[in-house]
């Protein structure tokens, strides 16, 4: 089981590589979508897939048995998921709020904040300043 | 519990909540918080004397004995950054209040402001790993709503490479604390500083501390990584681009010196070298790249890579002295950085441009704002009497004790381009005459008022402080490097009893409730 889930992890992180590779930042936010998930499966197995019993302690014993999951990567994931979920509507809305403004998804032509500066606009720039 | 290490959190974290619930009231939310700053920078104060005092405070929230419970450590190194956090909260808030005028973007700077500042302390005085991971989602968060408010063409541009990298940044570190907890079972920092000495793979904790420098990396913005900042600082708002500057990048850097003295500790020889070449092409790439703008503000973001790569320099070298000049250089530096973001602002506010071809005459008209200018400018390229002198001094002096010569000459190099650039932004911006051409809409032109000069003029002198009296900073800086070199300290201030294992039936606290 353990090498199944380790094999699901190398192949969604290689997907989410490749979709964040892409020049299209709606491909990109759905890489990181995986990539996050990626990461939550990764802690998951890295407790290590004990047992499949509750992690509950018997009435009156001080430890829990024999068998029982290990519950502290569980409650990481959970709090690891619920923090990359937001992050990702908020990443949506910042692509979808780029896009209308910017009028592009390909994060090469975002040039607003770094517009180009080549030796030709800078040509361009000094003929524009001379005449 | 220990209530002085909580309310840096809790404070400004409240106070964020609280602007959000006026947001109807502008001027409810200034005065909220300003007054929650000046108390933050007070509870700040506390935190530092009681660890200079008493020695690092360490304690578990809700009771849990370490490492189980959630443990919070104020050890020299995280009250001084503590501290420097206060500091930058009040003088941004200060100047925030001067300088946002829109109602829009007070509603949403202010309480933000406070969020971000909280999740900062948070990161610096969290004691385990998955914590400070958390703190590092809320400042990335906090951070976000502070780049696009207003938003504006060039912050969405910005705000989309800023937040694309990070994520990758904190998916890494996540990925990260997976494969720590699998090698050891545990993710209490001084807990691990132990567990890990015994784990038998030393290979795969050596390929998990590569992928914590890259993930740190990328939020301490060190070459190659850090493509992010240059493309994003000079788009939001003055204050915001300051306190961007000051803390942002220097909590990268803060995980950075915390892990790879305290965890990723057994093959030195490896990791450090890995950081001494990154600390070595971050000083040089930064500068250069400083040194091919024009743009006030995008010529300062250059400079933060540069100077990021110096404190990864005094991590690397990972003796005493160096460690001593690391943190020395991370306090001097915020001060400074944050500051000529500041002057760039008022800069801006009287000439009306941001461009060094299109500014000017600010040496005639005002020449006491070219000397505010002078002091933090020359401090960054490190001439003697400022802050900046002892902090280059400190880490190129155990540079070369550690015999690592071309690293020093890098090091020297670029503190002669530094200087270059500084020259460049003060012979064109300040010192010439107003070019004629300047396109100056009336509009941006606002008058400086006497409140927004405040924040500069203290952290100026702050800087001559430094520089003239070094002896107090030096102590503490010495302070935390001899603890960040004897982490048994940490480990026994967090554990306690030499960090032996405490029995998991011992550690359930009796009112827990489980039945």
């Amino acid at each position: 089981m353990d090498t199944i889930i380790a094999l699901l992890v190398g192949v969604l992180m290689g997907a989410s590589v490749y979709l964040m590779l892409r020049r299209n930042l709606v491909r990109f936010v759905l890489g990181v979508a995986l990539i996050s998930h990626a990461a939550n499966l990764l802690l998951f197995i890295s407790g290590g897939l004990v047992g499949a019993d509750p992690p509950l302690i018997q009435v009156g014993a001080d430890l829990p048995g024999e068998g029982v999951s290990n519950a502290l990567p569980q409650a990481l994931i959970l709090t690891a998921i619920v923090i990359s979920f937001s992050v990702f509507a908020f990443l949506m809305a910042l692509a979808f709020r780029a896009y209308e403004s910017l009028e592009t998804v390909d994060p090469d032509a975002m040039r607003a904040a770094e517009p180009p500066r080549g030796w030709k606009s800078q040509a361009a720039e000094r003929t524009a300043g001379t005449a | 519990m220990n209530a002085l290490l909580m309310s840096p959190v809790i404070l400004p974290l409240a106070t964020g909540v609280l602007g959000l619930a006026l947001r109807p009231y502008r001027r409810g939310q200034q005065v909220v918080s300003l007054l929650a700053a000046a108390a933050h920078l007070a509870v700040a104060g506390a935190l530092l004397s009681a660890v200079w005092r008493d020695g690092i405070q360490a304690d578990q929230m809700g009771g849990w004995p370490a490492p189980y419970g959630i443990t919070l450590v104020a050890d020299h190194l995280s009250a001084a950054m503590v501290m420097i956090t206060a500091i930058m909260l009040l003088a941004t808030v200060i100047y925030a209040c001067c300088d946002v005028v829109e109602d829009s973007l007070v509603k949403d700077i202010h309480p933000h402001l406070q969020v971000l500042a909280g999740a900062v302390c948070g990161a610096f005085l969290a004691g385990d790993l998955f914590n400070l991971y958390v703190w590092f989602e809320v400042m990335l968060v906090a951070s976000l709503a502070l780049l696009i408010a207003g938003a504006r063409k060039e912050q969405l541009d910005g705000a989309v490479k800023y937040a694309a990298l990070s994520l990758v940044a904190t998916t890494l570190f996540l990925a990260g604390i997976g494969l720590l907890y699998g090698l050891t079972g545990t993710l209490n920092m001084a807990d691990l500083h132990v567990r890990v000495q015994d784990v038998e793979n030393t290979g795969l904790v050596t390929a998990v501390a590569v992928v914590f420098i890259v993930a740190f990396g990328i939020k301490a913005a060190v070459f190659p990584l850090f493509f992010w900042l240059p493309a994003s600082y000079h788009t939001p708002k003055v204050a915001v681009s300051a306190i961007f500057a000051g803390l942002l990048t220097k909590v990268g850097v803060y995980a950075l010196i915390r892990l790879f003295t305290l965890v990723f500790t057994l093959d030195v020889g490896y990791t450090h070298t890995i950081l001494l070449w990154i600390a070595a092409l971050t000083m040089l790439t930064g500068v250069l790249g400083a040194a091919s703008h024009n743009d006030l503000r995008r010529i300062l973001s250059f400079h933060i890579v540069s100077q990021i790569g110096y404190m990864i320099l005094g991590l690397a070298l990972y003796t005493p002295l160096a460690l001593l000049g690391a943190v020395f250089y991370v306090v001097h530096h915020i001060i400074v950085k944050a500051n000529l973001f500041f002057i760039a602002g008022a800069l801006r506010r009287l000439v009306g441009a941001d461009d060094l071809r299109h500014l000017g005459g600010v040496y005639r008209e005002r020449p006491l704002l070219a000397l505010l200018f002078f002091v933090p400018a020359f401090s960054l390229a490190g001439f003697p009497p400022l802050s900046g002198f002892w902090a280059k001094l400190f880490v190129i002096k155990a540079s070369l004790q550690a015999g690592q010569h071309l690293v020093a000459g890098v090091a020297l190099f670029v503190g002669l381009l530094t200087m270059y650039s500084m020259t460049k932004i003060w012979v064109n911006g300040v010192w010439k005459a107003r070019p004629e051409s300047t396109p100056v809409p009336d509009e941006v032109r606002r008058p400086l008022r006497a409140a927004l000069l405040g924040p500069i003029v203290a952290l100026a002198c702050l800087t001559l402080t430094i520089g003239l009296v070094v002896e107090p900073f030096y102590a503490l800086a010495e302070r935390a490097g001899h603890e960040l070199t004897n982490p048994d300290v940490y480990v026994e201030a967090v554990l306690g009893r030499g960090g032996e294992d405490v029995p998991v039936a011992e550690a359930l606290p009796a009112q827990a409730g489980l039945q």
